[in-house]
């Protein structure tokens, strides 16, 4: 009789063990997807308010044609983009761009002074920042899911319910590889 | 990271349950001596009554409470994008869905604190002073140490453990009081057989009344400063810049202005105790419900070779020579975490100051004009007169 009692208690706690490792690994799954969702209202937000940037610069950046331009290109770009790779391609070159004309704005005092500048400035800053941060969130939960995907018990729940390794969201910053030119 | 709250809320149990213990011996000692059997489970039941019922003040009015105390103010995203650009940088890194509403302190002393029982509801209060000296990285270090408070359910878990402590304080103090104005007669019915009974328990007693708040609190002001170290800790993490942190806590620590409106129990929800004097106090008492400034920066400064949990404990053992503050399940948390690199340019300190002082007198309903000699007038909400002279070209305006 005590042996049944035994084996029963046994069962029992397996299947809470099973039940809390399936929950645990549902729930940071939406996690991971939580964090992607946010990654791309970023995006968004960022392209919302390049166009804004331009006309605001275009009058005092006379010397950065190129570059204003290239922004707009790469805007379009990363807008049409589909898949994470094409996105992660598309919106690397655009924070590389962005990042080039923030170091370019040292160059013109007049800009800096104009008080409509300093308030998209500070919003440019942020939707980097936010940026960023959205991928660096993603990232984090994605570790966090993936070492639960990986570590001894709940790997075999993995394995059972099909939950599979997320992905890692790189983007390779363009500009760290271009060095800023200097004009006197 | 989840892993790591919820460890804390493992830890928070434990303690509370010890807290109670307490709670509940008290009430029963202190009945048992005023009333025998029958006076013990009175006291028990009085005892969690009063506790329960200041919870429930703690639980719904405890945020607003801190607000009103603190003389905050909220403020609208336009009035300092800046600083909500940087709260919602930070709720974005730490996966939060909601954003806090945030409001400002009129002080001087840099200061900041979070509050706010659920997530969905809480609030960050920063003071005018910290808003005038920091810079974007220093503003983002504060505002992760104080969301991570918010995240780690530290707010919830210190006011359960702060209104505990001031129960048996509170139950301690009467009848203590008690005693002394009844002369220490007692009232009981049984007797316990021979004066030198009685005598031993009177002294049992009073010696439980007055060693229970001090064991109270020193549990307390233990676990405020392990939380302060682990809120640290998530900062740096968040913020994936523990300099920044460092180097706001630098300039709070070297500033003299001090805040009035904070007491031991609310002291643990501000960034830096508030209730430190200006003079250098190299008092690290167990009465402090915050660790020395001195030390926090040490250990977020020698944080080399990333930002994670790991990286902090094993600065706190090398600056602090004790085992290390962070709990096993957040030492998991094995990810490379490079530290990024500062914020370059940023707006000078005497713009930064004149910023801050316009929104305050925003929040104070203040009025502005800006005269074509290129001054800008700022007009306080009572002035009546229907116009003003500027000081500078003598220009009238119509108000």
């Amino acid at each position: 009789m005590i042996a049944l009692w035994i084996v029963l208690g046994i069962v029992a706690i397996l299947i809470l063990f099973i039940v809390g490792a399936y929950n645990s690994l549902v729930r940071l799954r939406n996690q991971v997807k939580n964090a992607f969702a946010q990654i791309d209202v970023q995006l968004k937000r960022r392209h919302d308010l390049i166009p804004n940037l331009i006309e605001t610069v275009k009058g005092y950046m006379v010397h950065e044609r190129e570059t204003l331009t290239k922004i707009t290109e790469a805007r379009s770009n990363a807008m049409n983009a589909n898949t994470v790779s094409e996105k992660a391609q598309t919106e690397g070159v655009l924070s590389g761009l962005m990042g080039k004309l923030q170091v370019a704005v040292e160059a013109y005092p007049d800009l800096k002074a104009n008080t409509n500048f300093l308030a998209l400035q500070e919003e440019l800053t942020s939707t980097e920042n936010k940026l960023s941060f959205a991928r660096q969130s993603y990232n984090d939960q994605v570790l966090n899911y993936n070492n639960k995907t990986q570590v001894f018990p709940s790997n075999v729940i993995a394995g059972m319910f099909g939950f599979k390794q997320g992905d890692f969201f790189e983007i390779a910053d363009v500009a760290e590889k271009e060095v800023p030119k200097v004009k006197f | 990271m989840w892993e790591l709250i919820r460890a804390n809320q493992r830890k928070s149990a434990i303690l509370i349950v010890l807290m109670g213990i307490i709670l509940v011996g008290l009430g029963y000692l202190i009945g048992f001596f005023v009333d025998g059997m029958s006076g013990a489970i009175w006291g028990v039941i009085i005892a969690t009554a009063v506790w329960f019922i200041q919870l429930l003040i703690a639980f719904f009015a405890g945020k607003d409470i801190m607000l009103t105390t603190s003389g905050a103010k909220p403020i609208t995203p336009d009035m300092h994008p800046q600083l909500y650009n940087v709260v919602e940088e930070m709720r974005i890194a730490a996966g939060m869905t909601v954003t806090p509403k945030i409001y400002i302190i009129n002080s001087e002393m840099p200061n900041a604190f979070a509050a706010g029982m659920k997530q969905e509801d809480s609030v960050i209060a920063v003071t005018a002073g910290l808003l005038g000296r920091l810079n974007r990285d220093e503003l983002q270090g504060v505002v992760a140490h104080e969301m991570s408070h918010i995240n780690n359910r530290d707010i919830r878990f210190m006011t359960i453990a702060g209104v505990m402590m001031g129960t048996i304080i509170l139950l301690a103090q009467i009848f203590l009081r008690g005693m002394m104005f009844s002369g220490g007669g007692s009232r009981r019915s049984s007797n316990e057989g021979g004066g030198a009974g009685q005598i031993i328990l009177i002294i049992i007693v009073i010696a439980v009344a007055i060693l229970a708040p001090i064991m109270a609190q020193l549990l307390y002001f233990a676990i405020s400063r392990k939380r302060e170290y682990l809120a640290d800790a998530s900062a740096a993490r968040l913020t994936r810049y523990p300099e920044g942190l460092a180097s706001a806590l630098e300039k709070i620590a070297s500033s003299d202005a001090q805040i009035t409106t904070a007491n031991k129990v609310t002291a643990p929800l501000y960034i830096v105790n508030p209730l430190k004097r200006a003079s250098n106090k190299r008092v690290s008492d167990l009465s402090s419900t915050h660790p020395p400034i001195s030390e926090r920066i040490r250990i977020l400064r020698s944080m080399s070779g990333g930002a994670n949990y790991v990286n902090y404990n094993e600065a706190y053992q090398s600056v602090r020579h004790k085992s290390g503050v962070i709990p096993q399940s957040g030492l998991t948390d094995l990810a490379d975490m490079p530290i990024r690199q500062g914020l370059v340019n940023d707006m000078s300190a005497k713009s930064t100051a004149r910023a801050t002082g316009d929104i305050m007198m925003t929040v104070d309903h203040y009025s502005f004009v800006n005269c074509s000699c290129g001054m800008k007038l700022k007009i306080p909400p009572k002035y009546s007169a229907g116009f003003i002279v500027c000081p500078r070209c003598g220009t009238n305006h119509t108000l």
